[in-house]
Parts: structure tokens; C-alpha cells; sequence
């Protein structure tokens, strides 16, 4: 036998599963530690995609329990629309199995790997088969199965199969048992909650060893799933295009108008023109020369960009400070989604946020959250496009220390939206650089950098004025004292005073010959809404202006006014009257207000 | 006016700067003062004392700020201290006062400056002088040579002293408070005041006085209040012309304007211690060409100053304009003291008597 031959006796074709159990690394289960906290993201997205193609709105539970040393049994429910019984185990049991990777949409999972590689992980290191439960609606039973995957030829291997009743109406569980730690718990959990704040209309409850977590809903919005565009003529490559010219009956110009976005008469006369091709042939006859120069012309012709609004679905700013608001506490959030742009024919739309202050650390960098459709990304942020982008801006210039991304109590929020998000690798961890992106990432950061800093100067203007109002208010006293000295007569009561420095309500009663004066001024920067009680022997007949309401209890006479008092101005009511009683004041804050009873 | 009736009178006025303020607090009204701005756009001629004084501008001082309220605690202190003075008959100094600050806490003053400035506004305030409080001024006064009887009223008793026959070389040195001196009789025709010390001993050494019936008054540079309280009063009692001779310089003319017309931080104080009469007798910059006198090219400072006289309301006149923008031309200036280059006795035999009979002083 010579070499050849012994070297070809060894040849053989290398399933997916195969290359994938050799591989874990590229799809996210390159440890134990981190295969937890994949398959949970695997899951958690698939089940937010089909509530979303559903028109559901989310319930999720995800469960970890540990069942033996370094164990854990991995569960993750959905009330989402459920798979049919013959599905289920193609889409579990079976690499590259999905109904999203021809599409061309906005969508979280795509290539139909990241689940069934969790069961083929499962399978490798406990070889406990996944269970996987699912329901597509009251009428018809739940499904129960028991999975592995045949990893020399890709396909399913169905353990046991059986209907079970379940409490559920529709939805899927999927429970995969495999090696594994909590060491990454903190990652989880962030995991957990960044997918919370960017899909506020989801629910999400976790129970990770007992120890249970609630992300509730923030909106009730149901969110439409974007519907799948033709490929844009900028945005394919060969294969492709031989594949859809192969499969249409069409001819050259018609196969270019039905079969591509944004490709009307006029564009393609102009690409037919330029490519050289006849306008009668049929596009399966063409040969591979043919089809290139077709691509080339297609490339070459300027197309409008493809509707983004059809295929990309954005947070929009209000959900995402709804979303950072329910997560965060802080004390400034802004948001910007920008208009979609186009990469190499790829519809984008970046969104972002920022947020200051409220509990986030005042040390270190800030926090940044980065997302690809609706995606938390967790890992490799120092190799990822938005970080790039993030640490090119000069913070400085809003008022913000950096150290490549700015430092101080800050959020930053990053979502990439795009019907194919270009990923430096198939782990789906981190943004590739592109220009387009790149350069939308760093407008938008500026346009709310600016907003951040003028947030942060009123703030600042804000804290002098109060700290001005203090020192103001601790000298006041000591004036007063001194003054009462030289004149040789009682301290006054400065309290008023500093009510007004302080920017606060200052309510006063004073009587002066018989008649009861009572004011209440509003020294804030807003208009108040306040009732006045004044309870007393006087029963005010002759009040101005009159009362309100005038209750008798015993031998007191309860008056009310209830008076609007804008900023910088006061209310004044008098009537006759010996001036004893209390004087209440309701309709502001206590911390902003000064009640002087100078009868007292 | 007695000192009894003075004492209570400042207590009086005293008491009201502070009663204002309670009034403020009590009635809620964030307590203020306001006082003349003391600047030099804020200084007028007045027609009927023919001094400068405080304009209308009036600057608020109010506890609204962390400086302003502050301020008006430093200023109870001050008040409240100056009111027990009076009250136990002792008096102080401004830096003894400055001293006494310390122990009021947050309110002790950061600089001498703070609390001189303090005083000067409770001076324009109760319209009184400081001495009023029974505070003595720091400086002392300079000195007087000639032939003047004076009767002054010591803490040992009363002293008639002639300024020529009962003293040595140095002059009679002039008190603190000029209202315990009395002239009693005098044989002079006006009164030379003289910036430095070497002039006023050269006057002296040459028989100035007796030769031309003069009074030599020394002011030693910036002339104190007493100094030139006394010139004030040797011009309204005794009807003599004050003639002012000091360096051909901005800031000797500085001394000239205050002499004649009050200075600017003293404003208030105008009527009482200026003499709008007094004449400015050189060294003008006119003499530095006329004579060929020494000079010394001036400095950007002197430009500077100069240029800011030409602003300053006090020598807005057809002859100091003239005079400075000569000045500023020649680019030098001279001291009274250059006279020596042409002898010792020029300036008695030659350039002094040529001066004041141009000036119709004698």
C-alpha cells in the first residue's frame, strides 16, 4: 500500500458534531464554568425569540440545581408557542437545525447551534440525555422527550418519548443535566439582568441553587417581530447568489427585482447593462463566470439602502430607560436610537444610553453593557468593536475621566441591531470591527456625552447653591445673637430665614392687634398646592379670603384654605381673632417645609 | 461737643446698625447693610465744601451670600466690641482690635486689612470718625517746626508747648487726636508741608521758617489723618495758605490730592481732613525741564499710575492734565531732594521763594 492510499484509508468525512465536540471553544463551552452560563443564554434567547414570533409576551423561568459534585441540572421554561412533537427533536438533537439562518431579520439565535450544542455538552460530560417538554396549545397534549445527539452523523437520538400532562398551555422546558460550577454566578446574574433591561417586556424568574432572583415586566408592550427582507444586491456573496439563481424560473431581470430588496426596472436594466448578460436568460442556466460578473454589477450599481424599518426591531428610548430604570437606580439616564445605516448591504440600528450616579460604583470604570439584538454580550469586551468605539470618544470633554472607557459612576448601554450582527467569532461574544458601526457608536455617545455633562453641571450649580445656602444658614444664628446682644433684646428665631435661603415653603401665623395674619410663601423653584388648616377658638367669619371649610369641633373652629402659591410669592389670609391654636400645613414635602407660629 | 455726649452718641449710632439688622431678622428679611461703593467712580466734588466725596453708588452688603453674611457677622462683632469700649472707657488700636478678633471664632478677621476696611465703614455709616469709638489710629502723626503757640490737653495735664522755641530738631511731634490741641498764637504767613524728612531738615537748616515767616509741617509720605487734620485746621483757624511740596512723581501727587482733596478710601472723611485750599507747590514735572533737575526714566508702574490720574476724577483740571501728560512725555521724574544738584541753598534762595510768589503766597 503506498502512502496515498494509506493516507486515504484514513479519510472520512467529520460530522458537525464531531468537529463541534473537538471545538467547544468556538461556541461558548470552552469551560465548564462558562458552558452554564451558555446554554442558559442559548435557551433564554430562543425562548425570547419565539414569544416574540408568537406575539407573547415572555415568561421565563430559568432553574439551576446542583445534582451531584460539580453537577447541575440546567432548566429553562417559556410560555412560549411550543415546538410539534416532530420537531423537537431536529432542534434539540441536531447541529445547525433552524428556521432563522435563511432569513434575512433582526433575530437573537440564528444558526440554529447554540441549544443543541448545550445537549451535545451535556452529553459529553455526564451523558444524561436532555428532556425537553413542549406544548403548542390547549387542544393537543404535551410531549415529553428524552434526547442525545449521534455525533458521527448528526442526528437525533430520540432515548424515550412519551405525552405527559401538563399544567402549562403552550410552551416549551427544556432540562439538561451537565459538569459544571457557579463560579460565574455574578456573570450569570448580569447576564440575567441586561437581558431584562433591553427586552423590558419580558419576565424573568430565577431560581440558581435556591437562591431566587425576580426580573419583572416594565411594559406590557407586546413586541412585533420583524418581518425578513430580500437580500439587498450590496449584501450577498457568491454562494448565495448561486443558490437563489439555481432555484428560480425567472428570468435575469425579474429574478432581480422579486428576488432582492430595494432592486426596481430601472436599477436592474442598469446591473443587466453593466454585467454584460442578457436580459432573456433564465438565471438557473447561468454559469459560475456569469453569475460573478452579475454579483460584480450588483455591487457596483448604487442601490438605496434596504428597509431597516421592516426587518430591525429597536428598543426604542423609552423602553430602554424603562428597561434601566427598573434595573438600576440612578440619577440621570438618557437614550438615543439612531437612524438605521447600512454595512456591506447589512441594515444596522445603534441605540444607546447612558446613566449616572444612583448606586453605580463611584470608583473604577463604568459599567458597559453591551448588546447585540437584544443580545447581552459578556465576554471578550476588550475585543469588541463597541468598547473600541466607546474608549475612542474623548470623555474628557464631558466632564467624565477615562481610562479608555470613562471612569466614575457611570452606565454605558450599547445595542447593535442588524440582520446580520458581524461577530469576531462563532461564540457570538464580541462585535467585529466595522467602520459603519464604529462610527455611529461614537456619534451617538457624543450626542448623550453632551447630555450627561449638562446634566452634570446643573447638578454641580445645584450642590454650590446648597452649599452656599448652608454656610449662609449655619452663620445666621450667630448673627442673630450677636445682634440681639448689641440691641440687649430676645434672640429672634432665624428659622424662617434659613427656610427661605434653603428654598423651601416657610408658612407663618402672627397676630397683631387682633388680628391673625397668616402667610405662606413659597420660596421653591416650582408652584405648590397646599391646604391650610388653622385649628382655633376664633371661628374667622370675616376671614379674607374666606375658608374653604370651617369644621366645629368642641369649642375650636377648624379652618381650611387650600391656596396655589407659585414660586417666589406668597398666600396671605387675615381674619379677626385672638391668634391661639396650631397652624398645620399639608401638600408639601416635610423636608420642604417651615412652619412659624409667632403667637407660640 | 463733650466727651460724654460723644460717647453716647457713637453708642447710639451703634446700637441702630445693629437694631436694623434685628429688625431685618425678626420681620424675616435676610439682614443687609449698604454702603457708598469706595471706588474712583464713585467720588464727587462737592460745591459747597469744595471736597471730594462719596458718590450715590451704593454697594449692598447682604446675607445672602456665604461672603456677605460673614461680613455682616465680623462687622456685629466689631459693633458689639466697640459699643462695651465705649461703655467701660478704654480705648484700642486698630491692630489691637485685629488682635482681639481672634477670639471670635469663625468671625476673626484674616487681615489687618479686613478690619481697618470695617472700620472705615462703620465711620461712613454713623458718620462719625473712628476716634468717636475710642479707636487711636496706628500711624503717628508727622511733625511741625515754626512759629506756632500750641495748648495741648495730655493724659498729664495740659502742656503749652511753641513749636520752635520749646522743641529740639525734630519738631513738635503732632498727637493722635488733633481735637485736644488748641492754637493759641502764631507769627507765620502759611504753612509748607513737605513729603520727606530730608527736605523738611533741609527747610529747617537754611532758617526757611524764620526767613519767610513759615510753618514746616513734615508729613512723612502718605500724611496720616492727624497730619492732615492739623493742616486742616491751621488753614480754617488761622487763615493760613497750605502749600504741599513733595517728589515729582504720580504717587507724590497721590499725596497732594488726598491733602487737598481726600482720598479715595477716606471719602467720608473729606470735610473734616481735607484742605481744599492747599497748593501744590512741585516738584512739577514742568521744573524737571525748566531746572535740567537729576531724573530717573519712569517705570511701567509710574505710567501706569499716571495714566490712571489722567482718570481719576480729583485731577481732572486744566493744569494737571497738562502737567502729567508732560510728564508722561519727558518719561522721567525727580525727587524734591535733586534741588541739591545746584547747591544747597537753591532751593530755599531760589526755586521756593520763585514758586510762591508765582503762586501769590507771599
Amino acid at each position: 500500500m503506498d502512502l496515498a492510499e494509506e493516507l486515504a484509508s484514513k479519510q472520512r468525512s467529520i460530522s458537525v458534531a464531531e468537529f463541534f465536540e473537538k471545538n467547544k471553544h468556538l461556541l461558548g463551552f470552552d469551560s465548564p464554568t462558562r458552558g452554564i452560563i451558555t446554554t442558559i443564554k442559548e435557551a433564554v434567547d430562543n425562548s425570547l425569540d419565539a414569544c416574540e414570533e408568537a406575539e407573547i409576551l415572555p415568561d421565563i423561568y430559568v432553574g439551576i440545581k446542583k445534582t451531584g459534585k460539580d453537577v447541575f441540572r440546567i432548566i429553562v421554561e417559556d410560555n412560549g408557542p411550543g415546538i410539534t412533537p416532530a420537531q423537537v427533536p431536529f432542534v434539540f438533537g441536531k447541529l445547525l437545525y433552524g428556521s432563522r439562518f435563511h432569513q434575512i431579520r433582526q433575530s437573537r439565535g440564528q444558526q440554529g447551534i447554540g441549544i443543541s450544542a448545550a445537549v451535545l455538552y451535556a452529553q459529553l460530560t455526564t451523558g444524561i440525555p436532555a428532556v425537553v417538554t413542549s406544548r403548542t396549545g390547549h387542544k393537543s397534549p404535551a410531549h415529553r422527550f428524552e434526547l442525545l445527539i449521534k455525533t458521527e452523523t448528526n442526528e437525533p437520538e430520540i432515548v424515550k418519548e412519551e405525552e405527559i400532562v401538563w399544567d402549562r398551555m403552550h410552551g416549551t422546558r427544556i432540562e439538561i443535566e451537565f459538569k459544571s460550577s457557579l463560579a460565574a454566578k455574578k456573570r450569570l446574574l448580569d447576564y440575567l439582568r441586561y437581558t431584562s433591561v433591553v427586552n423590558p417586556h419580558a419576565r424573568i424568574r430565577a431560581d440558581i441553587d435556591g437562591d431566587l432572583h425576580n426580573f419583572e415586566r416594565a411594559s406590557d408592550e407586546i413586541i412585533v417581530a420583524p418581518k425578513a427582507i430580500a437580500p439587498h444586491p450590496h449584501g450577498i456573496e457568491l454562494g448565495l447568489l448561486k443558490r437563489m439563481a439555481a432555484v428560480s424560473d425567472k428570468k435575469l431581470k425579474e429574478f432581480l427585482i422579486d428576488g432582492f430588496s430595494r432592486v426596481g426596472e430601472k436599477n436592474a436594466d442598469e446591473i443587466i447593462g453593466i454585467s454584460g448578460l442578457k436580459n432573456s436568460r433564465k438565471t438557473s442556466g447561468l454559469k459560475i463566470e456569469e453569475l460573478k460578473s452579475l454579483l460584480s454589477a450588483m455591487q457596483t450599481v448604487s442601490v438605496p439602502p434596504p428597509p431597516a424599518s421592516q426587518c430591525l426591531s429597536p428598543i426604542g428610548e423609552e423602553m430602554i430607560i424603562k428597561g434601566i430604570d427598573k434595573e438600576f437606580e440612578l440619577d440621570f439616564v438618557k437614550s438615543r436610537t439612531r437612524k438605521s445605516q447600512v454595512y456591506s448591504g447589512n441594515p444596522f440600528i445603534i441605540e444607546a444610553a447612558i446613566g449616572y450616579g444612583g448606586k453605580l460604583e463611584a470608583e473604577g470604570t463604568a459599567t458597559l453593557m453591551r448588546f447585540a439584538n437584544r443580545v447581552p454580550l459578556l465576554y471578550q469586551q476588550g475585543a469588541c468593536a463597541i468598547t473600541n468605539a466607546v474608549s475612542q470618544v474623548n470623555w474628557r470633554s464631558y466632564n467624565l475621566s477615562q481610562q479608555g472607557i470613562p471612569t466614575g459612576p457611570v452606565m454605558i448601554l450599547v445595542h447593535v441591531a442588524s440582520t446580520n450582527v458581524p461577530f469576531t467569532s462563532e461564540s457570538k461574544d464580541a462585535v467585529a470591527a466595522i467602520d459603519e458601526i464604529e462610527k455611529e457608536i461614537i456619534l451617538v455617545m457624543q450626542d448623550l456625552g453632551r447630555e450627561l455633562k449638562n446634566f452634570l453641571s446643573r447638578r454641580d450649580k445645584n450642590k454650590q447653591e446648597e452649599e452656599r445656602a448652608r454656610a449662609v444658614c449655619s452663620l445666621l444664628p450667630d448673627i442673630a445673637r450677636k445682634v440681639s446682644e448689641i440691641v440687649e433684646k430676645p434672640v429672634p428665631d432665624t428659622a424662617p430665614l434659613e427656610a427661605q435661603i434653603m428654598r423651601k415653603v416657610v408658612a407663618k401665623k402672627q397676630t397683631i392687634n387682633g388680628t391673625v395674619e397668616i402667610t405662606v410663601s413659597n420660596h421653591t423653584r416650582s408652584p405648590v398646592s397646599v391646604t391650610v388648616y388653622n385649628m382655633s377658638e376664633d371661628s374667622a367669619v370675616d376671614a379674607k379670603p374666606k375658608t374653604d371649610f370651617t369644621d366645629v369641633i368642641g369649642d375650636e373652629y377648624n379652618k381650611l384654605w387650600k391656596a396655589e402659591i407659585e414660586p417666589e410669592s406668597a398666600w396671605k389670609a387675615t381674619y379677626s381673632g385672638s391668634g391661639s391654636g396650631t397652624l398645620d400645613v399639608r401638600g408639601v414635602d416635610e423636608k420642604k417645609l417651615v412652619v412659624v407660629d409667632l403667637d407660640a | 461737643m463733650l466727651k460724654k455726649e460723644l460717647d453716647e452718641e457713637a453708642t447710639k449710632r451703634l446700637k441702630n446698625i445693629a437694631g436694623r439688622w434685628y429688625d431685618q431678622i425678626s420681620s424675616a428679611t435676610i439682614p443687609y447693610i449698604s454702603l457708598p461703593t469706595r471706588t474712583k467712580q464713585n467720588i464727587e466734588y462737592d460745591e459747597k465744601s469744595e471736597v471730594w466725596k462719596y458718590g450715590n453708588r451704593e454697594t449692598l452688603r447682604s446675607a445672602s451670600s456665604a461672603k456677605g453674611a460673614m461680613h455682616l457677622l465680623k462687622m456685629a462683632h466689631v459693633v458689639g466690641f466697640l459699643k462695651n469700649q465705649i461703655a467701660d472707657n478704654r480705648s484700642s488700636t486698630l491692630r489691637e482690635m485685629y488682635y482681639i478678633s481672634e477670639g471670635w471664632k469663625r468671625a476673626k478677621f484674616s487681615a489687618q486689612d479686613e478690619s481697618n476696611m470695617l472700620v472705615e465703614d462703620l465711620e461712613i455709616v454713623t458718620e462719625l470718625s473712628r476716634e468717636a469709638f475710642h479707636l487711636r489710629p496706628e500711624e503717628d502723626g508727622a511733625s511741625v517746626y515754626g512759629s506756632l503757640r500750641i495748648k495741648e490737653q495730655t493724659r498729664r495735664g495740659e502742656r503749652i508747648i511753641h513749636c520752635r522755641e520749646d522743641v529740639g530738631e525734630a519738631g513738635y511731634p503732632i498727637p493722635n487726636n488733633v481735637d485736644n490741641l488748641e492754637f493759641i498764637d502764631h507769627d507765620a504767613k502759611f504753612v509748607i508741608a513737605m513729603e520727606t524728612g530730608g527736605m523738611y531738615a533741609r527747610l529747617m537748616e537754611n532758617g526757611f521758617d524764620e526767613e519767610h515767616d513759615a510753618i514746616l509741617v513734615h508729613l512723612k509720605g502718605q500724611p496720616a489723618r492727624s497730619t492732615r487734620r492739623v493742616l486742616k485746621r491751621l488753614n480754617t483757624e488761622l487763615g493760613l495758605p497750605v502749600v504741599i511740596f513733595t517728589d515729582g512723581d504720580p504717587w507724590s501727587y497721590r499725596i497732594f490730592a488726598s491733602v487737598a482733596y481726600g482720598s479715595i478710601k477716606a471719602a467720608h472723611m473729606s470735610e473734616i481732613l481735607a484742605t481744599p485750599g492747599a497748593q501744590f507747590i512741585g516738584v512739577q514735572p514742568s521744573d524737571i525741564s525748566n531746572y535740567d533737575l537729576p531724573a530717573d526714566k519712569l517705570t511701567e508702574g509710574d505710567i501706569a499710575a499716571l495714566k490712571a490720574e489722567l482718570t481719576d476724577p480729583r485731577f481732572d483740571t486744566e493744569y494737571w492734565r497738562k502737567e502729567i501728560n508732560l510728564q508722561l512725555k519727558l518719561g522721567v521724574k525727580s525727587e524734591q531732594q535733586a534741588f541739591a544738584s545746584r547747591g544747597l541753598d537753591f532751593v530755599t534762595k531760589e526755586y521756593l521763594p520763585a514758586r510762591l510768589s508765582e503762586m501769590g503766597v507771599i
